[in-house]
């Protein structure tokens, strides 16, 4: 199931280091919810409500690989939030730039 | 190179910018206090800023607007929030309505800019931008798209470089 990007979903729910952990080992995509809550020290409800924050905002799907489900990280999400602090920062830098010629400019007039 | 360091957290919307001026903390602090010079740098070439309200005494609003390629005026304020003359300036960036007065639909980010002495009549300014939501950063980043577009490719963090080789 393709879920569509919803920003504020997406960083609600990185905004949690447990959830945060759940993505990087989903990265592989080989683990199902009960060995996932294996890493963890709280119960499998606990886990498996961590996961459905991330499917909800589609950092994470679920996959089924014969009769096993795996949950998996979708990093087209992962990449637009990356994206958009990129170009702030791209922003920032020009900036800064200008504030730099005009340093420069300021001294060349005052010799 | 200006820009001597940059920390990004997408999990938590902030983005930390360090840079270096051949110049003293007055001077720098100069781009900011005068909104003559300030409207020759907030902006892009392309979205240049207009300051009509400017003073930055703590409790103060800021107000500005851009002039975009098509016309379009974007308006914008800042709440003072801390003002310490060289050193250190705080303020809450949001939109405005066209009469200037704050548009609450829209998100605002925290800024947080500190100026100290290096050596010899050198500074250095750190900038730390604080977004309430991804929508908050979409709408700055509007406002500057041209400059965001030519942004350098790679920067990809561990998780993504982890993800390209799993």
């Amino acid at each position: 199931m393709q879920t569509a990007f919803e920003p504020d979903l997406v960083f609600a729910a990185l905004a949690d280091a447990t959830r945060r952990d759940i993505v990087l080992r989903a990265l592989g995509g080989r683990e199902g919810v009960v060995e996932l809550a294996s890493h963890y020290p709280m119960s499998f409800a606990a886990v498996q409500k961590h996961v459905a924050v991330l499917e909800r905002a589609g950092l994470v799907t679920k996959t089924r690989i014969g009769r096993r489900k795996v949950v998996r990280t979708e990093i087209e999400a992962l990449r637009h939030a990356r994206g958009l602090l990129d170009q702030y920062e791209a922003l920032w830098r020009g900036r800064i730039d200008r504030m730099t010629d005009l340093i420069a400019a300021s001294r060349g007039t005052r010799t | 190179m200006t820009v001597t360091a940059v920390h990004k957290d997408p999990a938590a919307l902030t983005m930390t910018l360090v840079a270096e001026f051949d110049a003293p903390p007055e001077r720098v602090w100069e781009l900011w206090a005068d909104p003559r010079q300030l409207e020759r740098w907030w902006g892009p070439p392309t979205y240049p800023a207009t300051f009509t309200r400017h003073d930055l005494a703590p409790g103060s609003r800021v107000e500005y607007h851009m002039t975009g390629p098509s016309g379009d005026q974007p308006r914008g304020y800042w709440d003072v929030v801390e003002a310490d003359p060289p050193r250190r300036l705080v303020f809450i960036d949001g939109f405005a309505n066209d009469d200037g007065t704050p548009n609450d639909a829209f998100p605002r980010n925290e800024g947080r800019v500190t100026i100290e002495p290096i050596h010899a009549g050198r500074s250095r300014m750190s900038i730390e931008s604080r977004f309430p939501s991804i929508e908050a950063m979409e709408q700055v980043l509007a406002m500057g798209m041209e400059e965001g577009l030519t942004q350098a490719v790679g920067q990809i963090d561990a998780i993504l470089a982890e993800g390209a080789a799993a």
